[in-house]
């Protein structure tokens, strides 16, 4: 807590983290003795692969005939005139193999567990993005798979947990706290705390201990990087803006990290508003100026009473359902890289019809939350102007839980 | 001198082992701690380790993550716990408290005024489940500063360097964890305990105390064979457990609990 971010220029952001996984003052490595040499072990194993061209060539070839990369960017001419301001460019991150951008970072990790040699991996998942991802690249290498996720989650993405199913996986429902996101990474770490042996975890998002949120971006800035050059090409320059929801972070990152230093893009980082940031039923520890705090392994803005207790969220959307956020937006949000603003659910809601309606695209109720953003921020902005954002995946899973809140049952 | 190394130092004069009981703070109620405390100083308790409750106890299993429910559904509080500590050094001057725990509360609180406050009221040790000395590198002089003891846990896992390291930050006493997985989940193995503590003694002059799966005096009397100490929790709370609808029976079964424990190990 004692680096100041005010010194912390723009250009000193890609060389984050430090040697010990500290974001100024956010980050770290907040475990758990028996967990530590594990993670000492996976940044010994990230570090000599990261820069190594074999492994980089693997994990391109993965991506381009696995995943089906570069995702498009897709210009949304009709929304865009229908709102009356700048030109709303999409990263397709929804059509990629699985549905969202989870599995760029599931298939990087799968080839970091292959190489430590374990047999089983673990992961905890909130709408079942991140545990479908998780499950599909297992599958593929033939891993035993437990997948965490909290009961109320397994309630409300049944579609998801069936899936990672037949992936063959066990989806592990979590009864405590409040069954949701969070609870599942408890969990999950409980398990990994015993089966440290034997058992990869492959965490989501960019947060948990380091060398988690540092590999998790890396293996997500192939979106980022694929839309500077596609914006290169397609609009001719960079674009004005870059819109993503974050819950953890790992799409808004991923998205980011390759413009960050592009000091005339601005970003928005978009966090679940709930009811409204201002009933306190929310998941925006960014927006909302929630106390600092240390949870999962790291230490960043944490929604939590003044006792130190974490608060319940309140979400729309299962997938940014979760207190905390990844400690490198906590220093972002500091330094003023990135404007940091809350959807609620009711707008979320709005911008996943018309989207739906106008592009016949249907988005996650997550990626909605950018979308609903770019929907007050276009009108704002000249026509020649351009925003990309971040579709960070696919609505399919969401179909239930629209139909629900339309009265209308299966 | 700090009580814990006043403690291990007649404890080893004696030739005897400490017993170091856990409790969670406020379980089942706030009213019942000291009471409990006071119980376990009875039945022999050497040290005790003071529970502070967190909404999300990542290193815990079942029994104890039930027990910070509980305390928190009692409205529990870090600052709650202080108080408790205050009252119990009314009566009791000599045994040593450990706070032990997860980092969040204690940040909210500040790092600073917590240590000043620990101090205050006769707090002893903090044992910090979350932060491993390499981001102790702020709390802990502060706690020395006010002589309180900073707490660290050594693993199955820890490496010969880190071991090095930990023995290096560590005060108090270190404490070993004895098997890999959450509280209150197996039975230790006691010659895998002695083969682990072997190379620790060559690392420290701390007293080396081991925690996770003693569930009884035979696996409290293994253990106090080939370590300084022995710390019971799981085995404590779910008495506590048990009981919540007759909290006035629950200080006796804590002390037979431990009484048990005591006289197996001082066999």
């Amino acid at each position: 807590m004692t680096v100041s971010v005010t010194e912390t220029k723009f250009s000193d952001l890609t060389r984050m983290p430090d040697a010990r996984g500290h974001y100024g003052p956010y980050g770290g490595r907040f475990v758990s003795e028996t967990l530590s040499f594990a993670l000492e072990e996976l940044e010994q194993i990230y570090l000599s692969l990261r820069d190594d061209p074999d492994f980089q060539a693997e994990f391109d070839r993965d991506l381009a005939y696995y995943v089906g990369r570069p995702s498009p960017l897709y210009h949304a001419k009709r929304w865009s005139d229908s709102l009356g301001g700048a030109q709303i460019w999409l990263k397709r991150e929804d059509l990629n193999h699985t549905g969202a951008h989870k599995v760029n970072n599931t298939i990087g990790q799968a080839l970091l567990a292959k190489k430590t040699g374990k047999p089983r991996v673990i992961a905890e998942t909130g709408a079942g993005q991140h545990g479908v991802a998780t499950a599909t690249v297992a599958a593929r290498l033939g891993l035993e798979c437990d997948v965490y996720m909290g009961a109320a989650d397994v309630q409300r993405q049944k579609l998801n947990v069936y899936r990672m199913r037949l992936l063959g996986a066990r989806v592990i429902p979590v009864e405590s706290g409040t069954r949701t996101l969070k609870d599942a990474m408890n969990e999950a770490l409980r398990d990994w705390v015993t089966n440290v042996d034997n058992t990869f975890y492959i965490i989501g998002t960019v947060a948990g201990p380091h060398p988690y949120p540092q590999l998790v971006r890396d293996f997500n800035a192939v979106v980022g990087r694929e839309a500077r050059r596609q914006s290169l090409e397609q609009i001719g320059r960079l674009p004005d803006a870059l819109v993503a929801c974050v819950g953890g972070g790992s799409n808004a990152l991923g998205l980011f990290y390759p413009f960050v230093e592009d000091d005339a893009v601005a970003m928005y980082g978009v966090e679940a508003g709930g009811d409204g940031v201002e009933t306190g039923r929310h998941a925006a520890p960014l927006t909302s100026n929630a106390p600092r705090g240390v949870l999962h392994g790291n230490r960043t803005y944490l929604m939590s009473d003044e006792a130190g207790q974490v608060s319940d969220t309140h979400s729309i959307s299962a997938g940014l359902d979760y207190p905390g956020v990844g400690p490198e937006h906590a220093l972002w949000k500091d330094v003023g890289r990135v404007n940091y603003v809350a959807a609620n659910d009711k707008e979320v809601l709005e911008a996943f019809r018309e989207l739906t309606h106008m592009e016949g695209i249907m988005p996650a109720l997550e990626s909605a939350h950018a979308l609903a953003h770019a929907k007050v921020l276009a009108p704002t902005m000249r026509p020649d102007q351009h925003i990309v954002v971040n579709l960070s995946g696919r609505g399919d899973k969401d179909i239930m839980t629209v139909a629900k809140i339309d009265g209308i049952e299966f | 001198m700090n009580r814990i190394d006043q403690r291990f130092s007649e404890l080893k004069q004696q030739g005897r082992k400490a017993l170091i009981p856990y409790i969670t703070a406020g379980d089942p109620a706030p009213q019942y701690t000291v009471g409990f405390m006071h119980a376990l100083v009875e039945a022999g308790a050497d040290v005790i380790e003071l529970g502070v409750p967190f909404s999300d106890p990542m290193a815990d299993g079942p029994v104890i993550q039930k027990a910070c429910e509980r305390a928190l559904k009692q409205g529990t509080r870090l600052v709650d716990l202080l108080e408790m500590v205050a009252e119990f050094r009314q009566a009791d001057t000599t045994t040593p408290v450990v706070l032990m725990g997860y980092l969040n509360p204690i940040e909210r609180i500040g790092y600073e005024v917590f240590a000043d406050q620990a101090a205050k009221v006769g707090v002893d040790g903090v044992l910090v489940v979350d932060m491993p000395p390499e981001e102790a590198d702020e709390f802990g002089p502060l706690l020395k500063a006010r002589g309180l003891a900073a707490i660290f846990l050594v693993a199955p896992t820890t490496s010969h360097a880190r071991a090095a390291t930990i023995c290096a930050h560590g005060e108090g006493y270190l404490y070993y964890v004895s098997l890999k997985g959450v509280t209150g989940a197996a039975t230790l193995n006691a010659e895998d305990v002695a083969e682990h503590l072997a190379p620790l003694r060559d690392m420290t002059d701390l007293p080396l105390c081991v925690g996770f799966g003693i569930r009884d005096g035979v696996t409290a009397a293994e253990v106090a064979k080939v370590a300084d100490g022995v710390i019971v929790g799981s085995a404590l709370v779910n008495r506590i457990a048990d009981s919540v609808d007759a909290p006035e029976t629950i200080a006796g079964q804590l002390k037979s609990v431990l009484a048990e424990m005591r006289t197996a190990m001082d066999a």
